[in-house]
């Protein structure tokens, strides 16, 4: 039942990630990001990790994709600057890359994972870590000082925001 | 259950979708977006790291992940509508000023 879901979910995130850089039109490329990153919450449901799935939805379908949406429509590009690349050569070449990439990844993967013997995704660890209790307690005993030093860079990305936008300071 | 390789794999498949998409588009928007596929695939790879170790880490990792990649998405579009006021066009291609 585990391994259906996950092929379904898995198809519907490669394929709308597929359809954010082939899209011309780029209100539907920033729809097809947000299919993605459902299906990933998705996914962490899958593997029990209810609150970060739960976040997921809200930050980043949510608060990063009414970003994006808001300056795509506050732009008003013209309709040509969309879509992949036009020359030949450069779309080829990255498709190639891409390829290469994408190989490497599959191949490490195999080997490691050979190597190390490390076996299925058990139920039991997914109850353990997946609610919110145990990464509460993890993110405000041991890595209390990154969650604080992300706090700093959330207003450091606020005031570099307004400055970049401001015209006038 | 699903293996941990299934996992892996698809988060390798889905960066190679990010990377191929920063390689391939002119516009600075879907650069953008293909960059927020290859954080998600990368948060993908430590939550399953993360089920498979049974200890909590990996999702607050990943917790610190989507704070940068709110952080980076609230700078760079700034950064893009500054780049379009000046030039009237988000083309990557256009903004060569840096460039040698």
């Amino acid at each position: 039942m585990g391994t259906i879901f996950f092929f379904v979910l898995a198809g519907v995130s490669v394929i709308s990630a597929i359809l954010i850089v082939a899209q011309r039109n780029p209100v539907a490329s920033a729809l097809f990001l947000i299919v993605t990153l459902c299906s990933q919450a998705m996914l962490y449901l899958l593997l029990g990790a209810s609150f970060l799935a739960v976040i997921q939805i809200i930050v980043y379908a949510g608060a990063i994709m009414v970003l994006f949406l808001f300056v795509i429509m506050l732009l008003n590009l013209r309709k040509d600057e969309f879509g992949p690349d036009k020359k030949r050569v450069q779309r080829i070449l990255a498709l190639a890359l891409g390829a290469v990439w994408l190989i490497q990844v599959i191949a490490i993967t195999k080997l490691s994972l050979s190597n190390k013997g490390l076996g299925q995704v058990t139920p039991l660890s997914a109850l353990e870590t997946g609610n919110v209790q145990a990464i509460g307690k993890s993110l405000f005993t041991e890595y209390l000082y990154p969650f604080e030093i992300t706090s700093i860079l959330l207003l450091v990305a606020i005031l570099g925001s307004i400055v970049l936008a401001k015209k006038k300071i | 259950m699903v293996p941990l390789s299934y996992y892996l794999i698809l988060s390798g498949v889905l960066f190679s979708i990010g990377v191929v998409g920063v390689l391939i588009s002119r516009n600075a928007i879907v650069i953008f977006m293909a960059i927020e596929v290859m954080l998600n695939a990368v948060s993908l790879t430590l939550v399953a790291f993360s089920q498979q170790t049974g200890s909590p880490a990996g999702q607050v990792f990943v917790f610190l992940v989507m704070t940068i990649a709110a952080a980076e998405a609230a700078v760079g579009l700034a950064i893009i509508i500054v780049i379009f006021r000046s030039r009237e066009s988000v083309n990557v291609d256009e903004v060569n000023l840096m460039k040698w």
